[in-house]
């Protein structure tokens, strides 16, 4: 007989986990005792806040493509979690979240550090279930695993009564295959490819929409090969960024609010849209009713309610991406868009010549440098396979759009949250899921402070994270929009930062302060060779904006190259 | 917009704490309201029904059951307009005994609506009436003048009308993908 805390521990082991994040305390100290005697074969990564640890766990999650476990106690703890839960809920990450729990007789009577996980988390989890009994453990253990791992993942909770970690109950673990309410990978009916084969062979200005979908599912050979098939172009959600290498030709850049003129232009002149694993969110979309008015909507995905959920479709392929991508393939005609695919180009061009030259080759050596230059300069030196982490605001924006990815799974960022502060611990998490790739975090002087804690963590466990600071001292993304849209009255947004060259240096980690573009290059040489953790904080110059934008309202072909300026396509009358 | 009419979600589900949480849930996101709703054990051992009645369109209702059905614990949820549906819900008034004697309409009133009478004692009588909400109501509205005390209506209990038992079907077909049972075999 063991006890269910240590069925626990022997039910990771079965899963083939070998890194935790987690934080004791009170209703969880039997597991962390049990976990004392495997310190050999799991490590506890102990963060500074359970926030932390769970979006440690996203980025570890995200960059190694294995579930994040997360153990906590209860009561605050378990509050603590709730962002990083429904960060991943949103962004369809794979956690495994235990939090410790009152004895089953205390529950329901405000028992100290009590709170009602299962209340609470139901609405932002996939699946949530309170343990009471040891005998539990392994069972419902192993369906967490499934339920996180298959299908969309996403995160569960299991809330782990103090009583049943204690409790005696018999060994065994025998990971879970099936649950018969839930159909993970839906079968592919051969209809829906045959009526989504037509409609892509018989389209003269195909787009595809690729979204993380094509990630979770490791589709994006199958992407490639469809796209070069039947010479479709190629644009990414944000999420969907490294699904196909940047410097592809048939990749034409991001969709959204902040991304690239030739295939928010393109979305609404195409005649099909063929939507992989994305779920038209409203920063894709702009006005929906503006929405592609001239396109068919062909969308893969497999989550049935994302299927006409945002927008109208005309089609669907209900099935796991590369399930979908395989079966489709044999049907599509080798085809060639050689006009269409260059009208993206010559969309970009302008953007270059008019929006990309200021924001990311800049000369002068005495000026700040701007953000996106930061981060293709950053790109350049991290090299083939660096993966890009960042926090939420402009930092993320413009570190999304100038960094190339050459790898797949080389962006984790908090896509449908917008979760300021994920950044760091995510970097953490990130780097542990894949050291043998750089891993850049560009992240504000904002949102640094969310979690600025985890310094703490980097420092315990040498971490070798590149963190780069966007420092504006202001809330940049928010004092963007009061510039454009509320005549310049920065409410609230004017910060006061401490100087984190010397944050950092109190924990040990090395870091530069760099003025101006003149110092930038060298500073970004010295961190990418520096054996371990560095920080550079970059001053930037609090006007510099993000474009071209697509305000909120505005169809998804009313871009802003600046300020004042929309964009007027060449070819229009 | 679609006109708004009353649908039934009809929810077959594992017995998992908390269903009914997270399918409230998913309606009050949306802000679509609960008229009623009913939960019990159905036909299949260990299955339970739920019958959500609520007022709303139809593009609506397509997009709430398929965020309900992808709940991990449904096994199977299903819109219905009334048509669709046998359904019947339950109200009990009840009523001042002494204002009662006053008319002789009683016996008439109970017989018309095909009411009946659960409990009498000289303080108050309590009458029963199962039928679709707008009969439910008629009644009310005729024992209005009796100063109803106490009133209470029950969720919509539902069965569907078509000769196809979608739920037993599914989880047969399920049940066939198992691996454990392949594994036997």
């Amino acid at each position: 007989m063991i006890t269910g805390a240590e069925a626990l521990i022997r039910g990771l082991l079965a899963e083939g986990v070998d890194r935790i994040f987690g934080y004791p305390g009170g209703y969880i100290i039997p597991v962390f005792d049990r976990l004392y005697d495997y310190t050999d074969k799991i490590t506890n990564v102990l963060t500074r806040h359970e926030q932390g640890a769970m979006h440690a766990a996203q980025g570890y999650a995200r960059a190694s493509h294995r579930p994040g476990v997360v153990i906590v106690t209860s009561g605050p703890a378990a509050t603590n979690l709730i962002t990083g839960l429904s960060d991943a809920m949103m962004d369809s990450t794979p956690l495994v979240v235990i939090t410790g729990q009152a004895p089953g007789a205390m529950l329901g009577t405000d028992a100290f550090q009590e709170t009602d996980v299962m209340g609470i988390t139901q609405p932002i989890t996939k699946w949530s279930c309170q343990i009471r009994s040891a005998k539990d453990v392994a069972p419902q253990l192993a369906r967490a695993f499934h339920i996180a791992t298959t299908g969309r993942p996403g995160p569960v909770v299991l809330d782990f009564t103090k009583d049943a970690q204690t409790e005696l109950t018999e060994e065994g673990y025998e990971p879970c295959r099936y649950i018969r309410s839930y159909i993970p990978y839906p079968e592919i009916h051969p209809e829906e490819i045959s009526i989504a084969a037509d409609m892509i062979n018989h389209a003269s200005r195909p787009m595809i929409l690729a979204g993380q979908g094509i990630t979770i599912a490791e589709a994006e050979p199958l992407l490639q090969q469809l796209a070069e098939k039947a010479d479709i172009p190629v644009a990414a959600t944000l999420l969907g960024l490294s699904a196909m290498p940047s410097d592809h030709p048939l990749f034409k850049g991001m969709l959204g609010m902040h991304g690239n003129i030739g295939p928010n232009i393109n979305t609404n002149r195409a005649d099909l849209l063929i939507a992989i694993g994305m779920r038209f969110d409203d920063r894709v979309t702009g006005v929906v009713e503006d929405y592609a008015p001239q396109a068919k909507i062909l969308h893969i995905d497999i989550d049935q309610s994302e299927f006409n959920k945002n927008v109208q479709i005309d089609a669907r392929i209900h099935g796991d991406a590369r399930m979908a991508l395989e079966a489709l393939l044999p049907h599509i005609n080798q085809a060639a868009h050689t006009q269409w695919s260059e009208s993206f180009d010559r969309h970009n061009a302008v953007e270059r010549e008019r929006v990309i030259e200021e924001a990311a080759y800049g000369t002068d050596p005495d000026e700040p440098a701007k953000m996106g230059e930061v981060a293709r300069k950053v790109s350049e030196a991290a090299g083939r396979g660096a993966i890009l982490v960042n926090d939420v605001g402009q930092n993320q924006m413009l570190s999304s759009r100038y960094f190339k990815f050459t790898a797949p799974r080389s962006i984790i960022t908090s896509g449908g949250l917008g979760t300021m502060g994920f950044g760091l611990p995510a970097s953490i998490g990130a780097k542990m899921g894949a050291p043998e790739r750089p891993v850049c975090l560009f992240v504000g002087d904002g949102g640094l402070q969310m979690t600025v804690q985890e310094l703490g963590t980097i420092m315990q466990y040498r971490t070798a994270v590149k963190i780069v600071v966007m420092n504006n001292n202001f809330l940049g993304n928010v004092r963007q929009w009061q510039a454009l849209f509320f005549g310049g009255r920065f409410s609230q947004t004017p910060l006061l930062n401490p100087d984190f060259k010397m944050l950092c240096a109190s924990y040990g980690i090395p870091a530069e302060d760099v003025e101006s573009r003149g110092q930038l290059q060298g500073a970004i040489d010295r961190m990418m060779a520096y054996d371990g953790a560095y920080l550079l904080n970059v001053n930037i110059d609090p006007t510099d904006m993000v474009f071209p934008m697509t305000p909120v309202g505005k169809a998804v072909d009313f871009i802003l190259l600046n300020p004042t300026e929309v964009y007027t396509p060449s070819d229009e009358e | 917009m679609e006109q708004e009419q009353m649908f039934t979600i009809v929810v077959f589900s594992e017995n998992h704490v908390g269903l009914l949480n997270q399918l409230s849930i998913i309606l009050t996101r949306r802000d679509v309201n609960i008229e009623s709703i009913s939960a019990s054990a159905c036909s299949i051992p260990g299955v339970h029904k739920i019958a959500i009645t609520c007022r709303s369109n139809a593009e609506m209702m397509e997009k709430v059951v398929n965020q309900i059905e992808k709940r991990i614990d449904v096994i199977k949820a299903s819109i219905y307009t009334d048509d669709e549906l046998v359904y019947q819900e339950v109200a009990l008034y009840k009523v001042p005994t002494p204002k009662m004697l006053q008319e002789n309409h009683v016996e008439q009133i109970i017989r018309r609506y095909g009411a009946r009478i659960l409990d009498v004692t000289p303080d108050y009588t309590v009458i029963e009436k199962t039928g679709h909400n707008d009969e439910t109501e008629a009644l009310f509205n005729e024992l209005k003048r009796y100063d109803i005390k106490q009133f209470m209506r029950s969720g919509r209990v539902v069965v569907t009308r078509s000769p196809i038992e979608s739920v037993s079907n599914f989880l047969d077909m399920r049940d066939q993908q198992n691996p454990a049972n392949n594994s036997q075999s």
